[in-house]
């Protein structure tokens, strides 16, 4: 197995929530209690620490490709599972002091639990809003792409669970592959807003969990241009040095005149 | 939500001799839960959810970036003052060093979610990450200025050794150089972040964490009784620089800098500039020549720049439930990225 990835296809989710089930049912995670929040069927609200697969649910006034629907203004109901984006160049493990957060041989990016000692320096450096660290325990968590699975040769509980395949585990490059003969398939059928969401081309570098999306990312809360923060280390730098150094000039001013 | 009215019997009977007379019935009819319902409309964010995370420290945390910023610029206070030959205030300077650091890592420690694996913190060595860059910085800024301050109490207690000094000198330029990156870093560990109001402001943050700092140190020093003209100069400097500062972020109206003026949290932001600059620098200026006036002076600065450290970080958390903040920084770099 080379390097391991999800591709999310939200033109075929359901909003069944097995993946939501299976992934707190395998990997023992506390439950989040019960919030209706009445943005549509949602009540996961977002990934944390204790949610590591959050089914969205979008209602939105535009068809569904060529669909045909009974109401009088166009509308669409859509689902998708977020998840960890296990970016190339992920911000949580740039950030980690402790080196708790590494890469895993499957190219996962993994928190080691035993190591990490609740700094929160990863929580601020997700550009995706993923790590979060959980108040009782005091550390960090967010999906481990079910690497002990993996390392047995199963698949994540996830892609285990879903009925439609919208989670699908695989090779990177063949999904990256599969993902944009998706959304050619989806162009052709009438899907017009069908897109692949993978920012390649900006320092993340591209993800391993992938996803087909219809419309804007902005509408699912995924960033449109994401960044790893470490970018921005050498103007920030540059700045403290010159700001040090006339520190440095003004208190020697001080003594001298 | 809107609480539905009790109907009683007597209202009950009224409706059916209303029916059974008219053949309907007019009534306001009840206020389901969730009315008016929404109507679906393309949305520019997920429910209006928060994209990113809020940080999770606790008040320690800008606690520590005051005092870890006066620890370390008082250390640098203290090299140059040994160099110009001000004897008393490397004393002095060296203690506040010392004592800042020791005072740091307790506050450090406390805000980690499993305190006991602070050390942790030292088992990679990683610059790129502020984080973990700023747990050594500590480390050796805590040594180095320990050592200067028994280096310097032993050759004040008679033990003049030539090495001793030497040990002193090297100890104190340790302290110096340590103690700026320790007064700095914390600024970067902010701008490279995430959080759309610190990374924007990535560049200023240095200069309000600096000029805090050495404001700080220098106020602290007066309160020990250095009302020299080293100390009102810095002063000065440091009061002139937050006011440019403030006047700069309520001037500049970027989106981004909503939470440093808008709501609570901009107040805040405005309380400590106002408290670091223009009260210091007036008191400096018109009644410098007054102790009671510097005293006031640098308890108004330091004040300030506390409060400032605090604005920041709450600043911080408001942006980060703010999804526009974070797509508008981003949509003008993919219609970039597009046209490109």
């Amino acid at each position: 197995m080379g390097v391991s990835a999800f591709l999310t296809d939200a033109t075929l989710c359901i909003g069944c929530k097995a993946c939501e089930v299976a992934c707190k049912e395998w990997n023992h995670i506390p439950a989040d209690g019960f919030n209706f929040t009445g943005k549509s069927y949602d009540n996961t609200d977002s990934l944390g620490a204790s949610t590591w697969r959050h089914v969205m649910f979008l209602e939105q006034p535009a068809t569904l490709g060529r669909q045909i629907t009974g109401t009088a203004d166009p509308f669409r109901w859509l689902f998708l599972s977020d998840v960890c984006k296990h970016c190339a160049n992920a911000g949580c493990l740039e950030a980690c002091p402790t080196g708790a957060i590494v890469r895993t041989e499957v190219g996962s990016v993994f928190v080691q639990n035993d190591v990490c000692n609740g700094c929160g320096y990863c929580v601020v450096s997700c550009p995706f809003g993923v790590v979060d660290k959980n108040h009782e325990v005091g550390t960090a968590f967010k999906c481990t792409f079910c690497y002990d699975r993996q390392r047995e040769g199963l698949v994540p509980a996830c892609a285990k669970a879903c009925p439609t395949q919208s989670i699908k585990f695989g090779e990177l490059d063949e999904l990256r592959k599969r993902a944009k003969l998706r959304v050619e398939q989806l162009q052709e059928r009438g899907y017009d807003d069908a897109r692949v969401y993978d920012p390649e081309e900006t320092s993340v570098g591209g993800t391993h969990a992938m996803f087909v999306i219809l419309g804007e990312p902005e509408a699912y809360n995924f960033p449109p241009a994401p960044e790893v923060p470490i970018v921005h280390m050498k103007s920030a730098w540059t700045a403290a040095l010159i700001s040090a150094l006339i520190v440095v000039l003004v208190v020697c001013l001080a003594f001298v005149l | 939500m809107a609480a539905n009215r009790q109907i009683t019997e007597d209202q009950l009977d009224m409706l059916r001799q209303e029916a059974g007379r008219t053949g309907r019935v007019q009534d306001r009819g009840i206020v389901p839960v969730a009315s008016p319902f929404p109507k679906p409309a393309l949305a520019t964010s997920y429910h209006g959810n928060p994209v990113l995370k809020p940080p999770t420290w606790t008040w320690q945390v800008p606690l520590y970036f005051f005092v870890g910023g006066v620890a370390g610029i008082s250390a640098v206070m203290a090299l140059v003052a040994h160099i110009v030959g001000d004897a008393g205030l490397v004393r002095h300077a060296l203690w506040v060093g010392f004592a800042g650091a020791l005072t740091s890592a307790p506050l450090l420690i406390a805000d980690l979610g499993r305190p006991a694996r602070f050390l942790n913190m030292l088992r990679v060595f990683k610059p790129r990450s502020a984080m973990s860059l700023g747990a050594w910085t500590l480390s050796g800024f805590s040594s180095a200025v320990g050592l200067a301050v028994v280096c310097h109490e032993l050759i004040l207690a008679g033990y003049g050794y030539e090495s001793l000094l030497t040990l002193q000198w090297l100890a104190e330029t340790l302290a110096a150089v340590t103690g700026l990156i320790l007064a700095s870093y914390t600024s970067v560990l902010l701008g490279v972040t995430a959080i759309p109001v610190w990374s924007e402001n990535r560049r200023l943050l240095p200069v309000v964490f600096l000029t805090g700092a050495m404001g700080s140190a220098a106020a602290v020093l007066e309160l020990l009784g250095f009302l020299v003209p080293a100390t009102q100069f810095i002063g000065v400097v440091a009061s002139t620089v937050e006011i440019v500062i403030a006047i700069g972020i309520e001037l500049r109206d970027r989106y981004v800098d909503r939470p440093l003026r808008e709501g609570a949290v901009g107040w805040l932001t405005r309380a400590g500039a106002v408290l670091a600059g223009p009260t210091a620098l007036l008191l400096r200026i018109f009644w410098g020549h007054s102790l009671a006036a510097r005293y006031i002076a640098a308890s108004s600065f330091l004040a300030g720049a506390l409060i400032a450290r605090y604005a920041w970080i709450t600043a911080g958390r408001v942006s980060s439930r703010d999804p526009q903040a974070l797509f508008q920084i981003q949509r003008h770099k993919r219609t970039e990225a597009r046209s490109t």
